[in-house]
């Protein structure tokens, strides 16, 4: 069994009341920062744990935390990226839904670290059911002295809200999120300023997503030189990863960043393996703006290594033949999927999501949708492969905000390393609309490929 | 004693300028001038949080400043990033650069529907100076464009959001010049538009100014439309005691012998604003007996509209020569030495209105 | 018209952001009033939140119209909102949306002539492990089969009776 440092007792039956949640450890770390720490050793302690963002971008929290502007008279906000909407990943549903007190716990360290006395835990629409579980968390918390004036006697004062969004992808992205929190269209700002300096309301805002701001409760249990002795590198730590597509076992798994992407696919421990006796085709390990990569990459990399559930190593080779680990949204596909199909809804779901402020992806994004829409319904001609990755290059980088990125590295990934089922649509368009491309070459080198169905 | 300000020194395709700290790169470009400007369809420099948006003017900042020589990873929108002294940018020099502003250009006219031969926008449009500068001979997409209803917004006023590139110009000059905005942008992504959701009259004073501000045909002016062609018509100067105190009186009459076809605000090479004006103004004085009339209007040889010949055209600065490190480029052919037309004894400016094939057979 | 006890949660809500910031509250709000409005945003819903918090109400139309989870039109009591993004798909939800088009006689953004159902589909809603799916009212319906989609549809339709 891997270390667990967040769902060590997510098992424990009533964990998500205060009640049993205090009863085991809770809320002890958030004791010893208030009590025997000033947040400059809170924020040290960080440092020195190596975490970085969870929500996908990977960037050092300490690092972030330390840039926040600090004039005089003027408020500092912590905002809590709970706006997952990255398709893959569901992670952060799970920690607010049966853990909401960690999240709490990790709230109140990190405005005590950064001097924030208002927090803002801004949570996708369509939760539309976690706010009341997280609103009642707050009341248990208030109501037993962790948040409200004076908590614990410590003099420092927290409110946390929680504010619910609408239904926009686009809200993930940090500006977007402050936009929206202000009552505005998700429209991302213009970068610099950036958030640390005027972020919401025009204030020092940091922006972190749940996993990261929960991570820090462990963190100051065990220390920031014990929390970087887990996991591999620069990759320290546990990582929520949220497993799901043709597996037999998805669901939120905690891996200690040191095992290989082939122990997590098979052992019984996370995804058990391929479903239905099925064999591996491609794998998106970090969410569905992250490079796809066909099976015999993913397992190895292209010198040979075996493939690591880290940052680095998920990125190994770059574009060419690595991806990312991203926000941890693991999508499997097994070899009876079609990539132009699976490509299609991503490319749907990007131009659904843009929010049309800037044009390359206000435009792009439904060129690419339409021109793969084509492709896979047996439209498609050769000449509009080559449109599509010129359309994808003339998105990426030069765009407002990440969006147009994430819109274009997949349409990129899948024709860099799929061309030719693109091309196979192409050739045989009345076939391709009655049955799928098959493996082809792309397992071919799995040497412990699970057995073919009987 | 003053503190003496310190100036930032900045080269924009080779060629060195000195600007205050805090000005943006588009801005320090204009400072020099000429065709290493950017071209910039959704900023204006008159209001507020307008630009980065279009990204036509994407360039590269090839060395980020004197303390951190590190290249700046992205294209950045000049037109949003401020400079910092030592900075280098490569504006015509980047081919990466040009590349890019053709696939922005080929973005924006994904969906507009080059209606430019039924548009009154057409001779002053920065949508058509900008395909024919930046953009590529055809386009590659072969869906369905995106269509509107036209719109009135108001009787004066058009909106034909098909052809709109989302800007959102007007929006921000409805912010700033009247008291209550009554339309914005609605919807998300491709389906955003224009509009005022139930359809209402804009009725504010200043609300005309949209008009000048739109880049394109999207909204025009509605006393004007189907009149005439701008290159048909003369610009001159002209103004009047406007009794509004906020509007400057001072604007540019469009006319034909004694006829206003039309009045705009006055604006500079950029084809921005240089002071508002009021709808009376605009749209009700239609008489040349309303105005002082000063002189003609110096429109800058760039656009179609300059095709009109008017006195006075300036020529815009050659930077070619500066931007080539003082290297002359050759020259291939003199035109004037071998075309039947174009006579160099001829001067274009002297000839009074539109030229016509006899001016140029007048031996 | 909110009734006094909305009216006092909208209260509990501007009172969430600093003073003069209690245009914050409008997605809250705008939730607020869908709900208490017939599940839908007629102009008159948006015009009443503006005046609420003090706003145009062309601030209220602009974001009402970004946000996909804001209906501009009525809808029908129970609205199927099925996902269809990649980890969905994968998962087979095609077969599920063709099985509800194909049960309830509509095709996808419509409804049923008895006002009761409405199909749409959407794009990821954060639940891909639990694939197929769709979101039902406040909660989510998971592991969507054809048999559950018939047990959803029966419940409802008790519901409504």
């Amino acid at each position: 069994m891997g270390r667990k440092l967040l769902f060590d007792k997510a098992h424990i039956e009533g964990i998500r009341y205060y009640d049993v949640y205090r009863a085991n450890g809770g809320y002890g770390s958030a004791e010893k920062a208030l009590k025997s720490m000033t947040p400059e050793q809170v924020l040290d302690e960080v440092k020195k744990s190596g975490l970085r963002g969870r929500g996908g971008a990977g960037f050092p929290t300490g690092m972030k935390w330390s840039f926040i502007a600090k004039p005089e008279g003027v408020p500092r906000y912590l905002v809590c990226n709970a706006d997952e909407s990255e398709p893959g990943t569901f992670k952060d549903r799970y920690l607010m839904e049966f853990i909401p007190h960690l999240l709490i716990e990790g709230l109140l360290i990190s405005s005590y670290t950064l001097g924030c006395n208002s927090c803002y835990i801004y949570i996708r629409g369509e939760y539309a059911w976690i706010p009341d579980i997280l609103e009642q968390a707050i009341a248990e918390a208030k109501k037993n002295g962790w948040l409200g004036k004076n908590i614990q006697g410590t003099g420092f004062d927290l409110e946390i809200y929680v504010q619910r969004g609408a239904g926009a992808y686009i809200c993930g992205e940090e500006t977007a999120l402050i936009e929206s929190l202000e009552g505005k269209r998700g429209n991302p700002r213009i970068k610099p300023p950036f958030p640390a300096v005027k972020g919401l309301w025009d204030c020092p805002t940091v922006v972190n997503n749940v996993e990261t701001l929960a991570t820090v409760v462990p963190i100051l249990r065990i220390g920031g030189d014990e929390y970087a002795k887990y996991g591999t590198g620069k990759s320290t730590g546990t990582k929520l990863i949220s497993a799901c597509g043709n597996i037999n076992k998805p669901g939120v798994y905690e891996i200690e960043m040191n095992i290989s992407v082939e122990e997590f696919i098979y052992s019984d421990e996370y995804c058990g393996g391929i479903a239905n006796g099925k064999r591996l085709k491609a794998c998106i390990p970090g969410g569905s703006s992250v490079p796809i990569l066909p099976a015999n990459l993913l397992l190895k990399t292209a010198k040979g290594e075996q493939r690591m559930m880290t940052y680095e190593s998920l990125a190994d080779g770059g574009f060419a033949t690595g991806t990312m680990l991203g926000s941890g949204g693991f999508i499997v596909l097994d070899e009876d999927q079609c990539i132009v199909k699976n490509t299609l809804t991503f490319a749907r779901f990007y131009h659904h999501e843009s929010c049309g402020q800037c044009s390359p992806c206000r435009e792009g994004t439904g060129w690419m949708k339409r021109v793969l829409h084509n492709i896979e319904h047996g439209k498609g001609k050769m000449s509009d492969i080559d449109l599509l990755w010129d359309i994808q290059r003339k998105i990426e980088g030069n765009t407002i905000c990440p969006l147009g990125d994430a819109a274009a590295w997949p349409v990129a990934a899948a024709i860099r390393h799929f061309r030719d089922e693109f091309e196979w649509h192409v050739l045989h368009p009345d076939e391709a609309t009655k049955r799928n491309y098959g493996l082809a070459h792309y397992a071919d080198p799995l040497e412990i490929a699970a057995p073919a169905a009987v | 004693m003053a503190e003496e300000k310190k100036l930032f020194k900045v080269k924009i395709d080779n060629i060195s300028v000195e600007v205050e700290p805090g000005t943006t790169i588009l801005n320090a470009a204009r400072q020099i001038g000429g065709d290493i400007v950017p071209p910039a369809m959704c900023y204006y420099s008159k209001l507020k949080g307008s630009g980065g948006k279009c990204r036509t003017c994407l360039v590269k900042v090839t060395k980020g400043s004197e303390a951190d020589p590190r290249p700046m990873p992205k294209l950045v929108a000049s037109c949003r990033t401020t400079v910092m002294d030592g900075m280098e940018v490569a504006n015509i020099t980047s081919p990466e650069v040009q590349e890019a502003r053709k696939g922005v250009v080929e973005f924006l006219l994904l969906n507009h529907p080059l209606d430019c031969p039924v548009c009154d926008q057409a001779g002053e449009c920065h949508l058509q100076d900008l395909g024919y500068e930046h953009g590529a001979d055809g386009t590659r997409y072969e869906f369905k464009r995106r269509t509107f209803e036209k719109i009135d917004i108001g009787d004066k006023i058009q909106l034909h959001m098909t052809r709109c590139i989302l800007c959102y110009r007007c929006v921000f000059t409805a912010d700033q010049l009247t008291e209550k905005r009554e339309h914005g942008i609605l919807g998300r992504g491709e389906a955003a538009e224009i509009s005022t959701y139930i359809h209402k009259a804009l009725d504010n004073e200043f609300i005309g100014n949209v008009i000048d501000v739109c880049p394109v045909g999207a909204l025009t002016d509605k006393t004007f439309r189907f009149k005439n062609r701008v290159w048909f018509l003369k610009p001159v100067d002209a103004h009047r005691n406007c009794e509004n105190p906020k509007c400057c009186g001072k604007t540019v009459l469009w006319m034909r012998g004694d006829e206003v076809f039309r009045v705009t605000a006055r604006k500079d090479k950029y084809g921005e604003v240089e002071d508002w004006i009021c709808n009376t103004c605009r749209f009700d004085k239609k008489e040349a007996k309303d105005w002082v009339i000063e002189g003609p209007r110096a429109v800058e040889r760039h656009s179609v509209i300059s095709q009109g010949h008017y006195v006075g055209v300036t020529k815009p600065k050659d930077t070619l020569t500066e931007v080539l490190d003082g290297r002359k480029p050759k020259l291939l052919m003199d035109i004037h030495n071998v075309s039947e037309v174009n006579r160099p004894g001829i001067d274009l400016s002297a000839i009074q209105g539109p030229a016509h094939s006899d001016d140029f057979n007048k031996k | 018209m909110f009734s006094e006890e909305k009216l006092n949660k909208v209260k509990e809500i501007i009172a969430r952001y600093p003073q003069g910031k209690q245009k914050s509250a409008l997605i809250p709000v705008l939730h607020l009033a869908q709900e208490e409005f017939g599940g839908w945003l007629s102009s008159e819903t948006m015009d009443y939140v503006a005046s609420l918090l003090q706003i145009t109400s062309i601030e209220v139309y602009e974001v009402a119209t970004f946000y996909s989870m804001f209906n501009l039109q009525p809808v029908g009591k129970h609205v199927f909102e099925v996902c269809q993004t990649g980890p969905c798909m994968l998962r087979g939800s095609d077969q599920i949306i063709d099985y509800i088009k194909k049960k309830l006689d509509i095709g996808v953004g419509e409804t049923t002539k008895d006002g009761l159902f409405t199909l749409k589909t959407v794009e990821c809603l954060g639940a891909c492990g639990y694939a197929p799916m769709m979101q039902l009212g406040k909660h989510y319906r998971e592991h969507l089969t054809p048999e559950k989609v018939d047990a959803i549809i029966e419940e409802c339709r008790a519901k409504a009776n």
